[in-house]
């Protein structure tokens, strides 16, 4: 699905699993290291933990098995982005995990092209588009659709 | 939503009115003769029609007009509140707040019958009351001296004193004099504040009670005093002492219903008048008005703070510095008494959950043709206003069953040797940290028979099956399940039972059944007090940490290793010679983590059902905030919500229901096998 009028967004950037993705700035709240995971028996793999944010118990979401990356253990770069997303039109609060987090960067919408068709590893309905920012390539992720469609 | 919308803040003020109202009305046919009902139901519905057309709800407020005026004929003696006339009035009550919430789809000629009902019931005057009344008295003009006084902030508060004026130049002829001595000078004056008193002079037709109702909405906050005056002028000087020299004149004394205070002392009987709206208008000034989501941030907030407690004990707990361990203990005291005064807050009496169905049960009874009395006790019992609000609709499908299901038409509960009234009784106790909530009925008791025939039917159970009294009864919540011969507007659809039992569970809640055949059936709920702390049992399973509701807790054994070397496929416990099933919860949640040597068995109970849950190690009791979970894991079974511990980290509580749902459903699984 590609964005139709790309336009220009500050976006905090992170890796995961070799690439760099841009999360809309304006929905992150927070950037954790790592605290303790509970797992949820019986949970979809997706959010198969939780974490607690400061008092309010939040899901973990490892994206890396939404784009079937390797899911490698946890090192001193990985931190957690708690975002705010709307689900059902009901704001809900997710941990995303990230191998390593960047910076907060402007990314002009005129640099964001649509998903490619061709030559993507991973289900083009889970990406807004491709920025680029030097020679890098950013991933633009649509976070609602990576955990409302299967 | 503070000041945003008015026509907000009226509706639930009508709201609260009406239920007032309901209330005045139920008691009033009770006892026709008492006069404090009437007055309630009237001025309940006084204020429902000032603030209403003060809020643009015109329909409302002129619908209501009609039905004041019917009462204030009862209250003058002219009408006498029959039950006929209650019926009607209730009847209208729904319609107002029909036209209140939902103006745009109340149906006018459900008004329009309601108020020809009205107009037969208190004959054809009735709607023009206010000139019968008038005629009535049948006194010529009389004068007055109207002395008011608003309060200094009236003005902030939105009275307007010249909308009072014009009321009272409209009842008549007004000398409207404004007295100023109370003004400061101009250095002190305060443009806010009114500082101004009026002297009116007015010469009507209209009685005492029309001027005094010109002042119904500022009556608590305004110095008033009314005054009859004769023709002679009397002095400003002697107004002290008028109410004896008023005395005799004849004027004022038969514009007063026989039964209201004499008119002999003008000035006291207003206040005496006022005596019970000031008081409750002090009680409406000593509580506030909070919408439920602060007191639930507040409760999150005291809970948050009850576990950062708890983490600086655990760490302070090797520390040896005595005064950090004296300030860690105070700041115990502190959270604790924090904590229960925030739950206090959240407390409600059960009364305003029980209080809603003397009407049900009124109205049913008369559907049904059954004379029914309903009793309360133990009204005063607290309980979480969310678990209240949650529990209407059980109670309401259990009352309906025992009502319609439950009492026997008069003429058979004679030839059963009872009395012909049936009787239903609700009742509220605290047992420990639940509160239990009885609903009993005095009626022909469950039908064992038919509720075993519609099982099999429904293939239930199987034929002939052995089923204690409990297990058979739990089977009237099955969804679909009806033994009501006749359908009936009451129930018999086969729906309701099961709303009963879903929603106490949601409330981890259990239900009680128990009935004597010809004697009645008595249904027991019991809660937990609030919704928002549990009592668990914390407990470890591979490497994961949960936490069972203590409630369903009734033990904890230590797994016997013969079974656990024997018996692999069979999952029997022997509890003093009882089978209980159970459940390893490292299969159910499929810990790969190696077992302990020694596993533990904690013995669970949901309704009549015991079951055991293997887990790694039992960790001790622990009380906690609930905290939902998200909705990405809105599918998860078997856990209900999940806490924070003690060292910040997450646990999951386990929903009781569905792991013994769960545990039943492997048991037949393995027969069937």
């Amino acid at each position: 699905m590609a964005v139709t009028e790309p336009s220009s967004f500050e976006a905090l950037t992170l890796a995961l699993g070799g690439e760099i993705f841009a999360i809309d700035a304006n929905s992150v709240h927070e950037i954790l290291d790592v605290v303790p995971l509970t797992e949820v028996p019986g949970a979809p793999p997706l959010v198969g933990h939780l974490i607690n944010v400061r008092g309010k118990v939040v899901p973990l979401a490892d994206l890396r098995i939404r784009f079937g990356m390797e899911c490698t253990p946890p090192t001193i770069d990985t931190r957690i982005v708690v975002v705010e997303i709307l689900l059902d039109e009901e704001p809900t609060v997710v941990g995303l995990l990230a191998d390593k987090v960047h910076e907060v960067t402007s990314i002009a919408g005129a640099s964001i092209e649509d998903t490619p068709d061709i030559g993507m590893r991973w289900n083009p309905d889970l990406i807004k588009g491709i920025g680029k920012r030097g020679d890098d390539f950013i991933v633009i992720p649509d976070i609602v659709r990576l955990f409302t469609t299967h | 939503m503070t000041a945003g919308d008015p026509g907000h803040i009226f509706r639930e003020e009508a709201a609260e009115l009406l239920v007032d109202l309901e209330t005045a009305l139920l008691h009033l046919e009770q006892n026709p003769a008492d006069r404090e009902p009437l007055d309630t139901a009237f001025r309940a519905l006084h204020t429902i029609k000032g603030s209403g057309s003060m809020f643009g709800f015109e329909a409302a407020a002129s619908f209501t007009h009609h039905l004041e005026s019917a009462f204030d004929r009862m209250r003058k003696g002219e009408l006498t509140a029959t039950p006929a006339m209650i019926g009607i009035a209730l009847a209208a009550k729904d319609h107002i707040r029909t036209l209140i919430d939902d103006p745009a789809n109340a149906d006018t000629a459900i008004g329009d019958g309601i108020l020809d009902r009205l107009a037969q019931q208190s004959g054809s005057a009735a709607v023009a009351d206010s000139i019968g009344g008038l005629q009535e008295d049948g006194d010529a003009p009389a004068t007055w001296r109207v002395r008011f006084r608003l309060a200094p902030d009236a003005l902030e508060r939105g009275t307007n004193p010249l909308l009072l004026l014009d009321e009272l130049r409209g009842l008549g002829d007004a000398e409207i004099v404004a007295l100023t001595d109370d003004v400061p000078p101009l250095e002190e004056l305060e443009p806010t504040r009114c500082h101004i008193a009026w002297e009116v002079t007015l010469t009507t037709a209209h009685p005492r009670s029309t001027i005094e109702d010109v002042f119904i909405f500022v009556i608590d906050e305004t110095e008033l005093t009314i005054e009859a005056v004769s023709a002679a002028p009397v002095s400003d000087a002697c107004a002290a002492e008028e109410p004896a020299t008023v005395s005799g004149l004849p004027a004022p004394a038969p514009l007063e219903p026989s039964d209201a205070p004499p008119q002999a002392r003008p000035a006291a009987p207003s206040k005496a008048d006022a005596g019970p709206e000031k008081g409750k208008a002090q009680q409406a000034a000593n509580s506030i008005r909070v919408p439920a989501e602060r007191l639930d941030d507040l409760m999150d907030q005291v809970g948050e703070l009850v576990i950062a407690h708890a983490r600086l004990k655990q760490l302070i707990s090797d520390s040896v510095d005595l005064q950090i361990k004296s300030v860690t203990e105070e700041i115990e005291r502190l959270s604790n008494g924090l904590r229960d005064i925030t739950m206090g807050i959240r407390m409600v009496p059960v009364e305003s959950l029980f209080g809603r169905f003397r009407r049900l049960v009124r109205d049913l009874s008369q559907e049904l043709g059954k004379d029914v009395v309903l009793t309360m006790s133990g009204e005063e019992t607290e309980l979480d206003k969310t678990m209240i609000e949650r529990l209407n609709d059980p109670l309401v499908h259990i009352i309906r069953n025992s009502l319609d299901h439950g009492l026997e038409p008069a003429a058979d509960r004679v030839a059963a040797g009872k009395p012909p009234q049936g009787r239903i009784h609700l009742s509220a106790r605290h047992a420990g940290t639940r509160v239990l909530m009885t609903i009993r009925d005095d009626g022909r008791g469950l039908d064992r028979e038919r509720i075993r025939a519609k099982a099999e039917e429904h293939d239930l159970i199987p034929p002939g099956a052995k089923l204690s009294d409990a297990e058979l009864f739990q089977l009237i919540f099955h969804p679909g399940f009806s033994t009501a011969r006749t359908l009936t507007s009451v129930s018999g659809r086969g729906i309701g039972m099961d709303v009963v039992k879903r929603t106490v569970d949601g409330l981890r809640g259990t239900i009680d059944i128990s009935s004597t055949p010809g004697g009645g059936t008595e249904i027991t709920l019991g809660l937990p007090l609030t919704l928002a702390i549990i009592d668990g049992l914390l407990v470890r399973v591979g490497q994961g940490r949960y936490v069972i509701p203590l409630f369903a807790v009734e033990e904890c054994v230590e797994l016997p290793s013969d079974i656990e070397r024997r018996h692999a496929n069979r999952n029997f416990l022997n509890i003093r010679g009882a089978l209980v099933p159970f459940l390893r919860l490292r299969d159910s949640f499929g810990v790969r983590h190696p077992p302990d040597p020694y596993q533990k068995i904690v013995i669970i109970s949901s309704g009549d059902k015991r079951i055991g849950l293997v887990v790694d190690q039992v960790l001790g009791d622990h009380q906690t905030v609930i905290k939902s979970m998200s909705k990405l894991h809105a599918d998860v079974a078997n856990f209900s919500g999940a806490t924070i511990l003690g060292d910040g980290s997450v646990a999951l509580i386990l929903d009781i229901g569905q792991i013994v749902a769960a545990g039943q459903n492997q048991e037949q699984r393995r027969e069937a096998s």
